[in-house]
């Protein structure tokens, strides 16, 4: 099973990241990982941990601050691949107040509720109250903004931020920008950042140091990683292209209910599990809907997930020595 | 008394008769003009199928989303725009004008499909 499991990796670390990079300096990281990640930013390079007991101890340990990152609880769904998606997040908070070093902040990067209800809202709001991490920051998913173009979810979530819902903050020398790509979608296309917002990406990052490290939200991954099922980003080439002259970028998204990494240059994109159900893989279903496992089997399918942090070693190296 | 329930019971018989009778005569009546058709589109897998419908002009199309995640029904062109629709819930649009109408999911743009009436 660990040796399956371990071909799995390699081949799916062969496949993303088929672009000459040394692959001596992957962290391998194969864990029940619950239902989010915990980053801890070393010296500026952002590394991923998973969640449970087995790996907990990794946590934090070393970091200068850490940060939890979860993603779509789907709040109001409550169909076979998980009649009680309030459990599953509640699961999900329990195992970040469980956490050796108490993370300072919170990234929910979308699909909060499942049908953008008043009272869908209210639930994970209520959930999310007990999180040790008392700060939290959200990006919307497609099924945060449904019939209202978004008015409910910035009121509630991004009163702050400019246009459909981005922005930006500073941690610890850290650059965090969140962006809105579930918005305006056009017949056929993929998710969608829009003129308006890149322009003012481009503003945002323009008076940074190169050194300064970036790590990017949004609810669609940035990359594209699968086009059949809508799993990318249209524009997301221009927005990523700001952000070259940088020597350490991480991307974090959500939408696809599973983990999966590519490294590109100094980029390196991550995407998170669901706290509410799995998805397929990509192209290994009709769709990718749901993915409907037994009862007993639900958390652990939600939690099995190989972690890979993954270091290109020169060029994060010069990021660490010119931080801290 | 009981002479008097047995009459009550005796004239509710020919009473629901003409109703019957009379219900009957009026969908004789409404078929002598063109019958209000309607057509079906259901949403499976994150598909509309079928993914191009050709209807007569007057059709009204009913959308059935059969999927356990929600999904919109939009014109590309603005002409009809569905609520969100979740699970076995319906849209309908009656197609008055002839042309072909272009159609995608919102949630999904992946998702599209096509309406001709002709």
């Amino acid at each position: 099973m660990a040796d399956k499991k371990q071909g799995l990796i390699d081949q799916k670390l062969q496949d993303l990241n088929n672009d000459g990079i040394d692959r001596r300096g992957f962290l391998k990281c194969m864990a029940w990982a619950g239902t989010g990640l915990v980053w801890t930013m070393r010296g500026g390079i952002p590394m991923s941990q998973a969640f449970a007991k087995e790996t907990g101890h990794h946590a934090g340990k070393g970091g200068d601050f850490s940060f939890v990152q979860i993603s779509d609880s789907h709040m109001g769904f409550n169909k076979p691949a998980n009649p009680d998606v309030s459990a599953t997040l509640q699961a999900a908070v329990d195992k970040i107040n469980g956490l050796a070093k108490k993370p300072e902040f919170l990234l929910h990067t979308g699909d909060i509720s499942h049908l953008s209800r008043t009272e869908q809202f209210d639930n994970v709001d209520q959930i999310l109250k007990s999180a040790s991490a008392k700060e939290l920051f959200f990006v919307p998913g497609e099924h945060d903004v449904l019939d209202d173009n978004g008015k409910a979810y910035l009121e509630r979530y991004a009163k702050n931020a400019k246009g459909s819902g981005w922005y930006s903050f500073d941690k610890n020398g850290v650059h965090f920008i969140g962006l809105v790509n579930v918005l305006n979608l056009k017949a056929g296309g993929l998710g969608s950042l829009g003129g308006q917002q890149l322009e003012w990406l481009e503003d945002d990052v323009k008076h940074l140091k190169h050194s300064t490290p970036i790590v990017v939200f949004a609810h669609i991954p940035l990359w594209t990683v699968y086009p059949e099922w809508g799993w990318g980003t249209q524009d997301s080439a221009q927005a990523l292209g700001y952000l070259k002259k940088f020597g350490s970028v991480t991307v974090l998204n959500g939408h696809i209910h599973q983990i999966m990494q590519k490294v590109e240059g100094n980029v390196t994109f991550h995407t998170a599990m669901s706290t509410a159900f799995p998805q397929p893989q990509p192209g290994k279903a009709d769709s990718p809907g749901p993915m409907k496992v037994p009862a007993g089997q639900l958390r652990s399918v939600l939690g099995i997930t190989d972690v890979n942090s993954i270091r290109a070693p020169h060029s994060l190296a010069v990021v660490d020595s010119t931080l801290a | 008394m009981t002479k008097k329930n047995v009459w009550v019971k005796g004239l509710a018989m020919p009473v629901m008769t003409v109703m019957l009778l009379v219900g009957r005569s009026s969908t004789v009546r409404a078929s002598d003009q063109p019958a209000a058709a309607a057509a079906e589109v259901k949403i499976d897998n994150f598909s509309f199928g079928p993914q191009t419908l050709t209807i007569a002009v007057g059709t009204t199309v009913t959308w059935t989303n059969r999927d356990d995640i929600p999904h919109t029904i939009v014109s590309t062109d603005g002409v009809f725009k569905s609520k969100v629709r979740d699970t076995d819930e319906k849209f309908s649009y009656t197609f008055t004008k002839a042309g072909t109408y272009t159609y995608y999911c919102s949630v999904h743009p992946k998702m599209t499909g096509k309406i001709v009436v002709q």
